[in-house]
């Protein structure tokens, strides 16, 4: 067992020694999860001091293992990590941790509760390493089935409803999905799942129908799980309904489980489908982006508005990986888009994954999301408002931030190959600056004098802040993470073609 | 001298934040009394470096971007204004400490202005696109944050964020120009973009005057500026006089180049300088509140500024910049005082502010004077080195600049007619009764006197910048001699200013007057235009939008897949598979158990949606499979 099998299933191990042990007294079982996710998160970092900086993508993964699972159809149990996956094992891991310490504040069924999302950890950092389209889809699906308990069991009062959503229409997705990758085995030779196989042979070029009905059904799946206009309609329900530990894992992590599905396995795998498609997918990047942030625009609920803002997010980065298919442009340019794609599903983890909790905090004071029941925090809870202020300017691409080093690079980028959707995917920023001001308004600022909304508790501090940190350390010293990325982003650029 | 610089920036960014995050811990105590103090030693340490990077000129550039390092350096133009942000800074916030009493939130108001002066510092030194426009959208955002200080007031905080989505929506132009940079140099050198590819060059050159225009409140988006005075008046003395206003001239003379090597770009910026010269300056001339004059009185000067810069004048715009900067820093610190002690900015209950307060009053008077363009204060030779450059370019040009100076005498002379008019008793009485604005302290801080007195002081002589041996230090700086103005064109302006001013005075104030007046003082319906071209139909797409989205989006993906079935049924039935049909029916009402399943804990819908999904997924997989 390599130590990247241990990075993937030291939390599952974990979560099988809390099912063990009937009732762990107190707060045992948050804080058995919250050590677990802190030696995980020990390891990730080990990982990355010890990273190399290979290439990836078809070749120079770091800790790669490769093992017999289930030789009959060219599946192994392969996993390994490049400049794409990562950065996304990182933040799986940061954002676990922080969720774990802001469950310390959750008092219903504390040994399942941790028991879910050690689970899911596992799931979250196996798929992000896996370098196998059927150990990918196991983790994909498992994905949902972790989500669907944590919504239904720990949401809100429409929880069973709306996880029933999440779970239908993802699974579904998930079918989809399921179908490409049989597509893929299918037009292999010799017939295989293994994903860096395929990249290097790329088995579908020169077949434009199959392959672009493979990268449809792909696709599908994954902009269901990114979500993108118009397979969003799942996500505001979920986020709505989840509590707060489960919309920062649903948004932070399990939502880049789509786009990065586009940058490990559509892209590579599929460069000529990618490339003859690259424009709809720019178009329905641009779409999301602007469907998003005019929707988010208009939500009264919170929590809703931060729901679409992700919608909103993820489109630029399918702008990018689309640009990045558009031949015309150079080819030093896509790589900068590719970049800031994988850039922007880091910071959104970070900036929406504090988002989340903060709208956990209110929940716990009021049980509301709707802004109108609020207005003025500011006086009585500083920190909170401290911290849901920097989290909305990181969000709305503030420099200084995350959001804006991904951002920019996502427009630098895009507009050479792909102008007349960079510009018009621009407006995105102005109104999610707009909404955020707006909501930040309404919520912390004006005349009402609150009373009895407490500040931050220590672990509500202790799990927010250091995302913000994070986010601030890659806004102002980003060279440390986009000289990871960099490299995998050139190779898939390379795949592309130019 | 590397380090200097580095220190230059961080310094103030890097204690900003530290006391802007002091303060979160309440508005009493230590920290709140500290920070007045502590800030002015910072500005005041920062000067220093500012005058050291200025002379010694370094560079230094740290990865940031692949292939794309942060660099800042200090070059001629960046030396001047980082010496005129570095000086103003202290003066300001020296007024700041006398003007902020003990109950404000002290330590968040000068820490958000020490990173306001470490971004303007950063932006003015920025070599790099991507370090340019970091910068450029920090002061942004703590312009909204200090214009929204009072965020108790609802209407104070609209204003920062009318400010910061007016002055953003033109920042995108600096993102378009990076995106036109990488794709036309394949790098982000600001220097670089001259020698952009085809039409690259031409879209860069529009990004970059969008955004300057924007943060300069040149036509038509000067409305913000006036949006912009709801803020504390020590806020308006740095940012809407001496720095976020004039880095939009800043920009333009920078990249003095880009503009060149277009064609179009330098007559367009040239016009909307010159234009909004005029038109602010007649705006000017009908306000009833003196910030909003000086606001109005700043865009049109500032036009002055991108007038030079469309036609080449670089060292015209630059001594023009730097001697607004400082007499409009004066005038509006000396609002502040006022509004402090006599609780109004309003012109009507201003009447003999001067002669109340005379050191502040003297200092405001001869500011005014100034701006008016009397000789021999500065604003006279500055503009005057502009005109001249736009009299090489055109006549037409040269005459409506020559008529906003002529408007600058005018709305200059209504506020001098207005704090030296000699005050009757009764009319005192009148005023006491009339609503103020704020408790009238009754006296000004003497800390915030001297900090009016100076720049009032040194803003007056700054036209010592065109006449030797200033003018060969400008000449060194810039790269060449300025085109300077004929005695004739000198004499001129001179007899104008004169005349308007003392016609002016005459009249008590009077300038405007009717119909005209009423639209000038409320800057022409700018922002109403704004609010109803622009931000009410966005806000009725949004709601439109998400109404879409909850009710016809989600239904219109379930019914998607059900023509799709009733598609391939047609095509399965057609061909005679059987077999497939057979599938497509398995499947179909195996997903349908499962939807039955569904439906029983919730919705009706969903079930359906997952039979027609999943049929179509079905067709999907015998497609593939004949396909291949």
């Amino acid at each position: 067992m390599t130590v990247l099998s241990i990075l993937v299933f030291l939390p599952l191990a974990a979560a099988l020694v809390l099912l063990a042990w009937p009732r762990p007294p107190g707060r045992t079982a948050t804080w058995i999860w919250i050590w677990a996710s802190a030696v995980d998160l020990a390891l990730v970092v080990g990982l990355w001091l010890a990273y190399g900086g290979g290439p990836g993508v078809t070749d120079g993964f770091a800790f790669e293992q490769r093992a017999s699972w289930i030789p009959g159809v060219g599946s192994s149990y392969h996993v390994g990590v490049d400049g794409l996956s990562l950065p996304l094992a990182a933040l799986t891991a940061v954002l676990f941790l922080a969720c774990g310490v802001h469950a310390l504040g959750e008092d219903r069924n504390r040994r399942s509760y941790a028991a879910l999302f050690l689970f899911l950890q596992t799931v979250c950092t196996g798929l992000f390493v896996s370098l196998d389209l059927i150990l990918f889809f196991v983790f994909f699906d498992l994905s949902i089935v972790g989500m669907y308990f944590v919504i239904a069991g720990w949401g809100h009062t429409q929880a069973a409803r709306a996880a029933l959503k999440f779970f239908l229409y993802t699974f579904l997705g998930s079918l989809a999905l399921l179908l490409g990758f049989i597509g893929l085995y299918v037009g292999s030779d010799p017939h295989t799942f293994d994903m860096v196989e395929l990249a290097r042979t790329t088995p579908l070029d020169g077949r434009p129908v199959f392959g672009g009905l493979v990268l449809l059904a792909i696709g599908l799946g994954l902009a269901v799980k990114t979500p993108t206009f118009p397979f969003h309609t799942w996500l505001p329900p979920a986020h709505t309904e989840a509590p707060a530990e489960g919309s920062a894992i649903l948004a932070g992590v399990l939502l880049k489980m789509g786009t990065f599905g586009f940058v490990r396995i559509a892209m590579p795998i599929l460069p000529e489908a990618w490339r003859q498609w690259a424009w709809l997918i720019v178009v329905v990047g641009v779409v999301s982006v602007l469907w998003g942030a005019l929707v988010a625009l208009a939500q009264s609920s919170f929590k809703r508005l931060i729901a679409y803002t992700s919608v909103n997010h993820m489109g630029y980065v399918i702008l990018a990986l689309g640009a990045a298919g558009m031949l015309g442009g150079d080819a030093a340019a896509r790589s900068v888009a590719v970049t800031g794609a994988v850039t922007q599903m880091v910071s959104h983890g970070l900036l929406t994954g504090a988002l989340f909790l903060l709208t956990g905090v209110m929940w716990r004071r009021r049980e509301t999301y709707e802004m109108s029941e609020y207005g003025g925090l500011a006086g009585p809870a500083p920190r909170f408002a401290a911290l849901l202020a920097l989290a909305a300017f990181g969000s709305l691409g503030l420099p200084g931030f995350s959001g804006f080093i991904a951002e920019f690079q996502i427009f630098a980028g895009s507009l050479g190959p792909a102008p007349v959707a960079t510009v018009v995917a621009l407006v995105g920023i102005l109104v999610t600056a707009g909404l955020f001001l707006w909501a930040l308004q309404r919520i912390l600022l004006g005349s009402r004098e609150e009373t009895g909304f407490r500040d931050l508790r220590w672990h509500e501090t202790a799990s927010i802040a250091p995302l913000m940190g994070l986010a601030v350390v890659v806004g102002l010293v980003p060279a440390w993470l986009l000289g990871v990325i960099d490299p995998a982003a050139r190779a898939v650029v390379d795949l592309l073609g130019s | 001298m590397t380090a200097a610089l580095a220190l230059l920036v961080l310094l103030p960014v890097g204690s900003g934040v530290l006391l802007a995050l002091a303060g979160l811990r309440g508005r009493a105590g230590a920290v709140q009394d500290a920070a007045g103090p502590l800030a002015v030693a910072v500005s005041v340490v920062v000067l220093a470096l500012a005058v050291t990077v200025a002379v010694g000129r370094p560079a230094l550039g740290v990865p940031l971007l692949p292939g794309a390092d942060a660099t800042l350096a200090v070059d001629g133009l960046s030396a001047v204004l980082v010496v005129l942000v570095g000086a103003v800074t202290p003066l300001v916030l020296l007024f700041a400490t006398g003007d902020l009493g003990a109950g404000e939130a002290r330590a968040r108001f000068y820490g958000l202005m020490l990173i306001f002066e470490g971004a303007m510092l950063v932006t003015v030194t920025a070599t790099s696109l991507v370090v340019l426009l970091g910068a450029w959208e920090v002061m942004g955002a703590t312009s909204y944050a200090l214009i929204a200080f009072w965020w108790r007031e609802d209407r104070r905080v609209e204003s920062g964020a009318v400010a910061f989505l007016t002055t953003r929506s033109a920042d995108l132009g600096l993102y378009v120009a990076a995106g036109a940079a990488l794709a036309g140099t394949g790098a982000l050198v600001v220097a670089d973009l001259p020698t952009a590819s085809g039409g690259w060059l031409d879209v860069a050159a529009a990004g970059i005057v969008l955004a300057a225009l924007g943060k300069s409140a040149q036509l038509p988006l000067s409305f913000w500026l006036s949006r912009a005075m709801d803020g504390p008046s020590p806020v308006s003395a740095l940012l809407h006089s001496a720095t976020m206003v004039a880095a939009g001239g800043y920009l333009l003379l920078r990249v003095g180049p880009l503009l060149d090597a277009t064609g179009w770009a330098g007559p367009t910026v040239a016009w909307v300088g010159a234009l909004t010269a005029l038109v602010l300056g007649a705006v000017a001339t009908a306000q009833t509140d003196f910030k909003q004059l000086l606001a109005a009185s700043t865009a049109a000067q500032i036009g002055f500024v991108v007038l030079a810069a469309g036609v080449g004048a670089t060292t015209g715009g630059t001594v023009q910049l730097v001697a607004h900067a400082a007499v409009k820093s004066a005038l509006f610190l000396a609002a502040g005082a006022w509004l402090t002690a006599l609780g109004t900015k309003q012109l009507t209950q201003l009447a003999g502010a001067a002669r109340r307060f005379r050191t502040v009053g003297t200092a405001a008077v001869v500011a005014l004077l100034a701006l008016a363009g009397v000789p021999p204060l500065s604003l006279w030779a500055t503009k005057d080195s502009v005109l001249a450059g736009a009299l090489e370019e055109s006549l037409p040009l040269y005459l409506v600049g020559l008529a906003g100076a002529v408007l600058s005498a005018a709305y200059a002379a209504r506020a001098i007619a207005v704090v030296l008019a000699k005050e009757s008793a009764p009319s005192r009485k009148r005023r006491r009764q009339q609503h103020l604005e704020e408790e009238p302290s009754g006296h000004v801080p003497t800390r915030g006197t001297a900090s009016v007195a100076v720049l009032a002081g040194v803003g007056a002589i700054l036209g010592l910048q065109v006449v030797p041996p200033f003018r060969g230090w400008y000449a060194d700086a810039l790269g060449g001699l300025a085109p300077s103005a004929g005695l004739l064109e000198l004499a001129a302006s001179a007899v104008l200013a004169v005349a308007v001013t003392l016609l002016v005075l005459r009249r008590g104030g009077a300038v405007v007057s009717g119909p005209a007046a009423a639209s000038l003082a409320g800057w022409l319906g700018l922002e109403r235009l704004a609010m109803s071209l622009v931000v009410r139909p966005v806000l009725r797409l949004s709601e439109g939008l998400a109404v879409v989205d909850d009710r016809v989006l989600d239904r219109a993906v379930v019914a998607l897949p059900g023509l799709v079935r009733i598609g391939a049924a047609g095509l399965a039935g057609s061909g005679g598979e059987s077999r497939i049909d057979g599938a497509v029916g398995a499947l179909a009402r195996g997903t349908a158990a499962l939807g039955r399943l569904a439906r029983r804990p919730q919705t009706g819908q969903l079930h359906q949606y997952y039979a027609q999904a999943a049929a179509a997924l079905a067709v999907l997989a015998v497609v593939v499979i004949v396909v291949k």
